[in-house]
């Protein structure tokens, strides 16, 4: 489903990623784990095209596609998701009027007619339950005045909507309290079907203790440097990341 | 030449034919006006008050103008299918400065309510017109004003009695229509005696494609406990300049609301003056532009704290794409004595493009020590975290922009109190940005 190949990217001239080669099957969650400064969100950041980063080498296709050449809707439409670690507020944009662009942009890219209000209303309703949504928030401005833990379930509500192929969890985790972690957790395995791919992006054992990965890595100073089992994550949580900063010649 | 010299001319040879077709009450003024005129002269850069915009270059043009009252031959109800229709409103025209007297229909309006032809009211009642024409609007103080004052003949009265309750909201119309450049000059009398209460929404439209240059004065009496809400909205075209000087007067505890919204235009000045007279009376200033192209809006405001606890709200927004300009200039003054005053102003600006330019002056003079002011303005940029936000959830750029932009002002179409305009302004904003306003079937701009 997604094939990278010797990435490097920069920001303002400093390179962060340097050759990273990832390649993820359909099905298939991945963890990324890596200490603070690896580079982990830049990779999130370039998958989806954040234009403050440069890529300076590397290839990445995305279900067949370039999805370097794509524009970050287009990689949106083609079914790249991601979950925001600071999702944005965006005042005086309604979430109805928000969602309702962005299911009907997909439709239309999809050559599918545009969803009528109530057929839309419908749908945020059911989508709405995945995440125990609050309708209140659901009639507020897009991430305007949310808690921390309101924003990442909302984050989750809006995957379901979308219904993407791959979802990027970037540090879903950080600043939830057990009970949200445990929701925003269940959301993500309701929508998860042998169709679907994740890459989980995270510090810490305890969300890859709900949403169980199929293979974690290592990132490290803009390399993948450790690919194991889920029996890596456990040992990170053990070990701290010295270790691997040892067998790296550290 | 100065600009001057040819109204001066044209005065001195026409007095006589635009007081012919005018009324005493209105003609009374008219020799100390033209005096003020010609030592005023049209306002300059030079003046502070008038620095962004450059009055007197506007009126350079040559501009025909139509002192001997020849009927303009227009079916306003034809003009008018475009843009707020079916809103339920008392419907007006004033054909550039003309009161169009063949309605269609007769709205019902409450007893004692006087509105029409501010020149024909001015014969049947010249007492009631004399004791509030020109008292407001100072020719002493503004070339604009003195220069509407001695030409204006016509243009439209409203006087609401004494607790007098209007429900259905007054719609005037302001429809330019010529075959040459031209130039009018209109005139509008707002009376709310004691505990009245109207809502009044005034709209202007060029209908044809030629330049207009209008200028406007409105005088707004506003009595104690009464309730005005004015909303202003223009939609003219590129080659339209418009001068409108808004004066209001409000006694305690009046309330009133003045919402000014600049959709499409050439070249506009508003000044608004609002004199807070009595005790515990309550303003609400509104407005926003949305300019493109070579478009200029310029806002010029000034609230007068006469008396103690009053409130002043304040709100402008624009946003500017292409190379428009515009200008906010807010003064407040709170007088010795008006302790208790709650003033607040906000002007916030939204420059889509690096050619696009926004000035803005906030001004707050205080000389009263127990009052509670505040003022904010910012000049920005839309937010690019917004943006790429939005594109990753699969809106396009284009209309993650406009999503933003209909956003920011939004904060001032929620300050309209008719549920029934709110909606429609909503339409008609979304419309702007989107392109789409200009497509509407009648006005010059569609051609």
């Amino acid at each position: 489903m997604l094939e990278i190949k010797d990435l490097h990217a920069s920001i303002n001239g400093k390179e962060i990623l340097k050759g990273i080669n990832l390649n993820i099957k359909k099905g298939e969650v991945h963890a990324i784990m890596g200490p603070n400064g690896s580079g982990k969100s830049t990779l999130s950041s370039v998958l989806v095209g954040n234009p403050a980063f440069e890529v300076t080498k590397g290839s990445v296709t995305f279900g067949g596609k370039d999805l370097l050449a794509l524009s970050p809707e287009d990689r949106s439409h083609e079914g790249l998701f991601l979950s925001f670690q600071y999702p944005v507020e965006i005042p005086g944009v309604s979430m109805v009027n928000f969602m309702r662009a962005a299911v009907n942009e997909k439709r239309k890219y999809e050559g599918l007619a545009p969803l009528t209000a109530s057929e839309f209303l419908k749908l945020m309703r059911e989508k709405r339950a995945v995440v125990e949504l609050d309708n209140k928030l659901a009639n507020r401005s897009v991430n305007e005045g949310f808690s921390g833990g309101e924003k990442k379930r909302n984050e989750i509500f809006q995957m379901a909507m979308l219904e993407p192929k791959l979802s990027i969890l970037d540090e879903t985790d950080s600043g939830l309290d057990i009970d949200a972690l445990r929701i925003v957790a269940e959301g993500v395995n309701k929508l998860k079907t042998p169709e679907t791919s994740c890459i989980v992006i995270t510090h810490y054992q305890r969300l890859l203790d709900y949403i169980k990965p199929d293979i974690v890595h290592v990132l490290y100073k803009g390399r993948i440097v450790k690919t194991a089992g889920p029996e890596l994550a456990l040992e990170l949580e053990k070990r701290g990341y010295d270790w691997i900063k040892a067998e790296l010649g550290e | 030449m100065r600009a001057e010299q040819q109204y001066i001319d044209l005065f001195s040879q026409c007095e006589a034919m635009i007081c012919k077709h005018s009324a005493e009450v209105l003609n009374a003024p008219r020799a100390q006006a033209f005096a003020d005129f010609e030592r005023l002269g049209f306002p300059t850069r030079k003046q502070e008050k008038y620095k962004y915009i450059d009055a007197s270059k506007l009126f350079e043009p040559d501009y025909g103008l139509n002192l001997n009252r020849l009927d303009i031959p227009v079916n306003p109800y034809e003009v008018f299918k475009c843009d707020v229709p079916n809103m339920s409103t008392s419907l007006y025209f004033v054909v550039n400065d003309a009161f169009y007297n063949k309605s269609l229909t007769k709205p019902q309006l409450p007893e004692g309510v006087l509105l029409g032809s501010l020149k024909e009211l001015s014969e049947q009642h010249p007492a009631l017109v004399k004791k509030y024409y020109g008292k407001l609007a100072d020719t002493a103080k503004d070339g604009i004003t003195a220069f509407n004052t001695t030409f204006a003949q016509d243009g439209f009265m409203l006087y609401v009695p004494k607790g007098v309750v209007i429900d259905k909201p007054i719609q005037l119309v302001n429809i330019l229509r010529a075959d040459v450049n031209f130039m009018v000059n209109r005139r509008i009398l707002i009376v709310l005696e004691d505990g009245a209460q109207a809502r009044l929404l005034v709209c202007d439209h060029a209908m044809d494609n030629v330049n207009f240059l209008s200028t406007q004065v409105i005088e707004a009496h506003i009595g104690e406990n009464a309730v005005f809400d004015l909303y202003e909205l223009e939609e003219t075209h590129t080659s339209s300049v418009r001068f409108s000087n808004l004066y209001v007067n409000q006694e305690a505890n009046s309330n009133v609301l003045l919402n000014g919204m600049t959709l499409h235009n050439g070249t506009t000045r508003n000044t608004t003056e609002v004199t807070l007279s009595g005790r515990g009376a309550e303003i609400n200033l509104c407005g926003m532009a949305i300019a493109d192209k070579n478009e200029q809006v310029d806002n010029h405001t000034f609230i007068d704290h006469k008396v103690s606890d009053c409130t002043s709200n304040e709100l402008f927004k624009y946003v500017l794409d292409d190379q428009a300009i515009g200008a906010f200039a807010g003064k407040v003054l709170v007088r010795p004595g008006a302790q208790h005053t709650n003033s607040q102003q906000t002007n916030r600006n939204l420059c889509a493009t690096r050619d696009a330019h926004m000035y803005t002056q906030p001004q707050l003079e205080i000389y009263a020590d127990d009052v509670k002011c505040s003022h904010g303005a910012t000049v920005g940029q839309l937010d690019e975290n917004a943006l790429f936000y939005m594109q990753q959830r699969g809106i396009s750029l284009h209309e993650a922009r406009l999503l933003l932009m209909f956003a920011f002002v939004n904060e001032v179409i929620d300050t309209i109190r008719l549920e029934a305009l709110k909606d429609r302004l909503h339409l008609l904003v979304e419309k702007r940005f989107r392109g789409e306003l200009n497509k509407c079937r009648g006005c010059a701009m569609c051609k």
